[in-house]
């Protein structure tokens, strides 16, 4: 059999996922969406410092609905980011390291995740508006 | 096993790290306020023209802050993403091509940012 052919271990189709590698995975992958993310920061302040016609088409970006899509995913991928890091940091200093603490603080970062997103987009779109 | 000595220096077989993992701290512990704080700024002038940009970039706490955003942003970010290159790239050429190309675009990406945030706060942009 060539190396290629093996089965993969562990076995993919039939595993089942636990929260904390679940985790684990979504803060590496937002690490890498934040670090892309951070183009679109730096593309709209150059436009700023560029002048109107440049800022316009900045904001028109920004504005339309791939813009808000990106803006969106960028937000939540921010919070679930910081939040998470924060449990990391937490970890860092040797505490809530057991079964328990490990799944309780998984929880404690998803709902804060959620409810700090939501809280933005609320704002933003309240200030949007008025 | 490790001997005595190389226990006490805290050297492993790598011989680095620490100046990695601390930076990867210290980065992380100044972006919690600063991400929050740019979060809420900009959730302030959403939908603002140009010239209300401008004038809160270029009052100096603001400017201030945004420079040091930029900063550890990068900084962090080329951490990262090195290490992430060196887990999943196993390609020696490959792997060193790709060290560079984020070590080079984050340091590049953090002066635009940088310079762009300095031009409208010292009065150059138009």
């Amino acid at each position: 059999m060539r190396s290629a052919d093996r089965p993969l271990s562990p076995h993919l189709q039939i595993y089942r996922w636990q929260l904390t590698s679940v985790m684990s995975i979504l803060h590496r992958a937002t690490g890498i969406a934040l670090s892309a993310g951070t183009i679109l920061l730096v593309w709209w302040l150059v436009a700023a410092a560029s002048g109107p016609e440049a800022f316009e088409g900045a904001q028109d970006f920004l504005g339309s609905w791939i813009g808000l899509l990106l803006l969106f995913g960028w937000t939540v991928s921010l919070f679930y980011h910081l939040c998470n890091g924060v449990r990391h940091l937490v970890w860092d200093t040797g505490h809530a390291l057991d079964l328990e603490s490990t799944y309780l603080g998984g929880w404690v970062v998803a709902g804060a995740t959620a409810a700090l997103t939501l809280v933005a987009w609320i704002a933003g779109i309240a200030r949007w508006v008025s | 096993m490790r001997s005595p000595i190389g226990r006490a220096i805290g050297l492993g077989s790598a011989k680095e790290g620490v100046q990695h993992w601390w930076a990867q701290r210290l980065t992380a512990i100044a972006l919690v306020p600063l991400c929050l704080w740019f979060v809420a700024s900009i959730i302030a002038i959403v939908g603002a023209d140009l010239e209300t940009v401008q004038n809160w970039i270029g009052q100096p706490l603001p400017a201030i802050l945004l420079v040091l955003l930029l900063v550890a942003t990068f900084y962090h970010l080329s951490l990262g993403l090195v290490v992430v290159v060196e887990d999943y790239v196993h390609t020696e050429l490959a792997k060193l091509g790709l060290v560079i190309a984020v070590r080079l675009l984050s340091f590049g990406f953090a002066v635009a940012g940088i310079f762009a945030v300095l031009s409208i706060a010292l009065g150059s942009a138009s």
